[in-house]
């Protein structure tokens, strides 16, 4: 057991660094900044995330955020204009070199703007911090394309999951998306963002989360996420405003974390809400924070920059 | 009655089941890529074949850890099939066959401790003191006039391994050997 910190205090001095230059970044550019609450009586229903919860005297049962996303969502709803937030969230179960199941993150929100606008200010923030060059941008079909050797949209799911075995995969239920999941994490991703930032774009609509979906053929998500130097460091989207098209895709959330035996998570009316009222047309992003500083330490894991990592906690 | 595994309780080091053999975990790795599905994805050595198998599960899986442990043990004879070991508080006799024993057979003479990795009790691996001292019982005369710098020769030692020695060291000196490496360390005393 050690009691000391596990990052070295240069690197925590650059973690006061970079969110002080986060700070200044949106100063300058008016973005607002906000605090909205870590401890929420609903959660995401992600079916890939697992939400912590407490309980208050009262008998209460409140969750961990998971992100900011839906409080920061009612703000934008009662007209705050472009906000952005420096908090905590929480994910049960993820741990490893980039990964603590409590981190910091970054996100924010433009209103008017679409996820191309988005994507040029993320640019141009890890531009100031990390001193990155200009993005470039790929398609989720050229990434896996070009690094994988194989074209998501139109290989067959056998062929897929044999791909996913190749990698050493022996559970035969992950679905579709689970082995691309797979692939794109222990392939893709190690080889994007060198040398210059890389925006992944165009996700299929399967993977949407709360994008909106661009109808074509085939039909894609209106989703990114930004990767540096092998890093996945943000995911952002031209967010969903529509509260019938937000309900259906919580209920079907809710009805796929039923059929894997996940725990029950109450929808978050109080968006549901929010978004009747009317959440402007806008684009999201969260980033992960304790990466950023990572990278700005040229270190290859967060516990070299988080002062006390969950196994010190 | 094996312990189970989350996968958040993996760790370096860790001895677990894998295809069906006792493994060690030599690397993790927590993949999640964005919005999706999370993996972990393991590196392990099988203790059977000493090979390093990659596998991938699921984060949702469990794992089933191997009862695999390791005890100190003293060398006592072979019979040429088997090599017996004993355990000095409890007197208990093991024997290790020659695949348990690799290239240990080459290092070890009688009384000597080694490390068995027993799984399910029996040795699946036999491993010899870090370092031991031999004879040499055969090796070509040194020329004379060499300094302890600069070449060597091979040289038979009384377990039967052969071993690069430095010029000077001569036929029925002891000598100190790594058996990690296989390397020889120093001329020995006793």
């Amino acid at each position: 057991m050690s009691w000391e910190p596990a990052a070295g205090l240069g690197a925590l001095r650059r973690r006061a660094e970079v969110l002080a230059r986060i700070r200044t970044f949106f100063a300058s550019r008016n973005v607002l900044e906000v605090e909205t609450p870590v401890l929420a009586a609903a959660g995401g229903t992600d079916v890939h995330l697992a939400p912590l919860h407490t309980y208050l005297a009262d008998g209460r049962r409140l969750y961990l955020q998971t992100s900011p996303e839906f409080a920061m969502k009612r703000l934008l709803a009662a007209g705050s204009g472009p906000i952005y937030q420096l908090g905590r969230a929480f994910r049960d179960g993820e741990v490893g070199r980039r990964h603590n199941p409590e981190f910091t993150m970054l996100e924010w929100y433009r209103p008017g703007w679409d996820h191309h606008a988005l994507m040029d200010e993320v640019d141009a923030l890890l531009a100031e911090v990390l001193g990155t060059a200009p993005g470039e941008r790929l398609s989720y079909r050229e990434a896996l394309r070009h690094h994988a050797g194989f074209d998501p949209f139109a290989t067959a799911d056998g062929e897929l999951r044999e791909r996913a075995a190749g990698l050493g995969l022996a559970a035969d239920d992950v679905d579709r998306d689970g082995c691309l999941s797979l692939i794109l994490g222990a392939v893709v991703e190690p080889r994007l963002g060198r040398g210059r930032p890389t925006f992944v774009i165009d996700f299929p609509a399967s993977q949407a989360a709360l994008a909106r979906i661009r109808q074509g053929d085939p039909p894609l998500a209106e989703r990114f996420e930004a990767y540096v130097e092998g890093v996945e460091i943000a995911n952002g989207y031209h967010e969903l405003t529509d509260p019938g098209e937000q309900r259906r895709r919580f209920e079907a959330d809710l009805a796929e974390r039923r059929r894997r035996g996940l725990p029950d998570v109450p929808l978050d009316e109080r968006l549901l809400a929010a978004l009747e009222h009317g959440l402007p047309d806008c684009a999201g992003v969260a980033l992960g924070v304790d990466r950023l500083v990572m990278l700005a330490c040229g270190a290859s894991s967060l516990a070299e920059v988080m002062a006390f990592p969950i196994d010190r906690a | 009655m094996a312990t189970t595994y989350s996968m958040n309780q993996l760790r370096v080091g860790l001895k677990i089941m894998m295809d069906n053999d006792p493994a060690v975990i030599t690397d993790t790795e927590f993949v999640k890529p964005g919005k999706g599905q999370a993996f972990v994805r393991i590196k392990a050595k099988n203790l059977n074949t000493g090979r390093v198998n990659e596998r991938t599960y699921k984060a949702s899986e469990s794992i089933e850890g191997a009862d695999v442990v390791d005890k100190e043990l003293q060398y006592l004879y072979s019979d040429g099939d088997h090599w017996y070991f004993m355990d000095q508080t409890s007197f208990e006799q093991i024997a290790a066959d020659a695949a348990a024993m690799g290239d240990t057979t080459q290092w070890i003479k009688e009384q000597d401790l080694c490390i068995l990795t027993l799984w399910e009790g029996r040795p699946i691996s036999v491993t010899p003191p870090n370092f031991v001292v031999l004879e040499i019982v055969e090796t070509d005369p040194g020329v004379r006039g060499d300094t302890s710098s600069g070449g060597n020769k091979p040289a038979t030692v009384d377990t039967g391994a052969v071993v690069r020695v430095p010029l000077f060291v001569q036929q029925g000196e002891l000598i100190k050997i790594d058996t990690r490496t296989g390397a020889y360390v120093s001329r020995a005393k006793e």
